[in-house]
């Protein structure tokens, strides 16, 4: 067995890396130039015309979703390897969790909204 | 094939399996932090969703469009993200034991940080100074909460990071000390996972 194997025998931390400290210092500074961009991307489309107006919404939504997916490669490391599998099974619980919550709230007070009697200026 | 390589085998083959004895302290701290990351995030969930609702309800008062300023903000995430970055670069030299790096990154986290935070108190001082506070409106209630509950984080995060130098300072890169750092850089990089859909909901979407 090669010796380097021998050092990924445990779990691995969310955060820490194992290689190298000039690909750390790489790691991180590529995560901020695709963060930077990212945002920079997010608030031109904000301000301008640059996407279909209807669409503008769902664009942010998706820039922000691959900033994210950006913070957690480059900034907290996660990856795919064996290594991972329990951050990454607590992280999915924490999404779906997040997912339930914000689509349901969103789904179902915006259909209450819907059904509610248009109010006149007097009632309240 | 030697004693050595078959217990290798067979404990490489129980990683992420909860087999193979328990793991060392360092990941067992790390782990339990991240769950509570994970948690914290389901509370801003929370807070979004109310944010979401609750965002065209106005009430005759001012709305997000007449409020928000993308320059501040853009200010405002740019210093977050660059001091998750000098977070992360700090975190590197602890792990190269550089104590002297260190305290450089760690008080450009704690400057980058308190532009952050300067500027979102201003904010909100300006915005109640023109009767826009949390009581005008279920859309500023809900602003107030989801955006005040982000800088209370980033408070004690600073507060966090001074006590965090302090212990280098007196004690060391010590194991503890350390594994306090990791938590600490953890905390700090899920902020501004947080920021990203604060100013992408809030004011990328409710300012347009």
């Amino acid at each position: 067995m090669a010796e380097e194997q021998i050092i990924h025998l445990h779990d691995r931390t969310p955060g820490v890396r194992h290689e190298e400290p000039t690909a750390d210092f790489l790691t991180y500074t590529a995560g901020l130039v695709f963060a930077i961009a990212l945002t920079a991307v997010s608030f031109v489309v904000a301000q301008t015309n640059l996407l279909w107006g209807p669409g503008v919404a769902m664009g942010l939504i998706v820039l922000a979703i691959a900033q994210i997916g950006v913070h957690l490669v480059f900034f907290l490391h996660m990856g795919t390897g064996p290594d991972h599998t329990n951050n990454i099974i607590a992280l999915a619980f924490g999404m779906m969790i997040v997912f339930l919550v914000l689509t349901g709230s969103v789904w179902i007070m915006w259909h209450l909204n819907d059904n509610m009697m248009p109010m006149s200026p007097g009632m309240h | 094939m030697s004693i050595a390589t078959l217990d290798f085998a067979s404990t490489e083959a129980a990683i992420g399996r909860g087999g193979g004895g328990p793991a060392p302290t360092r990941i067992v701290v790390a782990y339990g932090f991240w769950i509570f990351l994970l948690s914290d995030i389901i509370l801003f969930s929370g807070l979004f969703a109310a944010y979401a609702v609750l965002q065209d309800n106005a009430a005759g008062g001012p709305t997000g469009r007449e409020l928000f300023s993308f320059k501040t903000v853009f200010i405002e995430t740019m210093a977050l993200l660059v001091s998750s970055y000098t977070c992360g670069l700090a975190a590197l030299s602890m792990e190269r034991a550089r104590a002297d790096l260190f305290y450089v990154f760690s008080a450009l986290t704690f400057a980058l940080g308190a532009v952050f935070l300067g500027i979102e108190i201003s904010e909100f001082a300006g915005m109640v100074g023109e009767g826009a506070g949390p009581s005008k409106s279920a859309f500023l209630s809900s602003f107030f909460t989801l955006v005040g509950t982000h800088g209370a984080h980033v408070t004690s995060g600073l507060l966090w990071l001074v006590y965090m130098v302090a212990q280098v300072a007196v004690k060391g890169f010590r194991p503890n000390v350390r594994q306090r750092i990791l938590c600490f850089s953890l905390f700090w990089h899920a902020l501004d996972i947080v920021w990203v859909g604060v100013f992408t909901l809030v004011y990328l979407i409710g300012g347009r």
